[in-house]
């Protein structure tokens, strides 16, 4: 299995990067890491005119801390976003996300940004993306967009990008420290994409959760935010948890494959739900 | 066609490559430095892992082109047969290998692990070799391998 034959052009910088796509008549690709379009190319799924490496681009390797945000930047690795000090202060539970994100060697390539573009249902950091209420900075030779994390992804490795577009950033807002948060994933093999996982945030005040907000994926077409279930459990506790579970096996809509039929999913996703909701309330203050 | 001018276990390579060209036939093909192996071509076996700038990488998933101006360690710069590195040491004392065919993906993904990772317990040491794949060993030995060379080589 090998690509098909395609013209590989190096970026220098942004500007050239925007041009290159805005020429192409929407027949490039970008490539950041590699660790997905990599594959699809050598399996000739895709077959783009011009390949776009960015990898040479310098500066958009960081993650940037700002007043209420951090700002990552698209050349930002997960090997960068899995130890960096900054993420692990104040996104605890993206640290542990990515723990579950593929394996050493993918991750010394693989970018958080190149994640959120590829869209897999499977994935982590789309979910968390979702979680974490990010805002997308798309960029094209004529201006600019921000788009909600909410607004980005449309279905399995679809979402809003034009081809002419490049993801410039991801904003990640700050939540309060008093935040509380469980991750619950279950693969088949420690590092594999998922058959479903969960994220869960909270706050806690006077024995009431607040600013509830679930995640989950593996169920669904994209990653997907439990508003119902987020409803049930808000100014509730956790004699709320099966209501809640509830809500959440009713709001899926998980599909059968090699790995897992359908039923089988929607039990998981409540179980790992049940256990995430309950670690959030333990370590919200 | 585009020049790519690579340095790989310490040799300068120049060489005019294809834009499509992977850098595992690169190196396979082009320099005849056969012991990267390739397996699936889509990232899931490891068996095609070298070390770019540092880091280790599937070779299936990088072109050459990209690897313009780096250094690459191949599996031919660790030991020779004559004098094995002590990873490869601590392979064939633990019978870590019977066909050999993932071998120099799990020494070069180890030799990065091993500069860059404590593991210092064996549930650390399985979560990282959990990206290569081997058929024949059932890993129990790679593990004791990696631990060996984990006591020899100290702390970080
Ligand atoms: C063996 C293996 C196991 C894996 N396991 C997991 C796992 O468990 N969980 C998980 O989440 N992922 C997993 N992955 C995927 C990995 O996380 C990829 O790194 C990630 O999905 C894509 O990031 P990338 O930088 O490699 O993107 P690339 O492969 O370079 O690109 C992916 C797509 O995004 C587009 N793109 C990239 N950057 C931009 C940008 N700035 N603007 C617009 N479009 C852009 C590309 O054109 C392409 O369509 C695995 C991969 C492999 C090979
Ligand atoms: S051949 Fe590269 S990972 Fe299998
Ligand atoms: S020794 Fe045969 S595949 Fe690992």
């Amino acid at each position: 299995m090998k690509p098909a034959a395609c013209e590989y052009v190096a970026a220098r910088d942004l500007d050239h990067a925007l041009q290159v796509l805005a020429q192409a008549g929407g027949d490039a690709k970008i490539l950041a890491g590699g660790q997905s379009l990599m594959p699809m190319l050598n399996f000739r799924l895709l077959n783009p005119a011009i390949l776009l490496d960015i990898n040479r681009i310098a500066g958009l390797d960081r993650i940037i801390v700002k007043r209420d945000m951090v700002t990552i930047g698209p050349l930002v690795r997960h090997r960068t976003t899995a130890t960096h000090p900054v993420i692990a202060k104040y996104f605890p539970i993206l640290t542990k996300a990515m723990t579950h994100v593929a394996h050493h060697t993918i991750r010394n390539r693989g970018t958080f940004v190149g994640s959120l573009c590829h869209a897999d249902p499977a994935a982590e950091l789309p979910m968390m993306a979702l979680l974490l209420n990010a805002e997308i900075e798309i960029s094209s030779a004529t201006g600019k967009r921000l788009v909600s994390a909410r607004d980005f992804f449309l279905g399995p490795l679809v979402t809003v990008l034009e081809p002419q577009e490049m993801v410039t950033s991801v904003d990640l807002p700050f939540t309060s420290s008093s935040t509380g948060w469980g991750f619950e994933e279950f693969a088949r093999r420690h590092g594999d994409y998922a058959l479903a996982a969960v994220a869960v945030t909270l706050s806690r005040r006077r024995n009431q959760a607040r600013h509830v907000r679930i995640a989950v994926m593996g169920v669904g077409e994209t990653p997907l935010r439990m508003t119902a279930a987020e409803e049930v459990m808000d100014r509730n506790n956790l004699d709320a948890l099966a209501d809640v579970v509830e809500a959440i096996r009713r709001a899926v809509k998980p599909a059968t494959d090699l790995h897992a039929s359908a039923e089988y999913r929607r039990h998981l996703v409540g179980v790992l739900a049940g256990r995430a909701i309950a670690a959030a309330w333990g370590s919200a203050q | 066609m585009t020049v790519v001018s690579v340095t790989v276990n310490r040799t300068v390579y120049r060489r005019d490559v294809e834009d499509r060209l992977l850098l595992s036939d690169f190196l396979r093909n082009d320099l005849s430095l056969t012991g990267t192996h390739v397996g699936c071509e889509h990232g899931v076996c490891g068996a095609c892992t070298v070390i770019v700038d540092g880091y280790s990488v599937r070779s299936c998933l990088l072109l050459a082109v990209q690897t313009d101006g780096a250094v690459v360690e191949t599996v031919e710069g660790l030991g020779t047969t004559e004098a094995l590195n002590p990873l490869q040491k601590a392979f064939q004392d633990h019978h870590a290998l019977q066909c050999g065919f993932c071998t120099p993906g799990f020494l070069m993904a180890c030799t990065d692990m091993l500069r860059r990772l404590p593991l210092t317990t064996d549930a650390e040491i399985r979560e990282a070799l959990s990206g290569n794949l081997c058929r024949c060993t059932g890993y129990e030995h790679i593990v004791n391998a990696v631990r060996d060379a984990v006591r020899k080589r100290g702390p970080l």
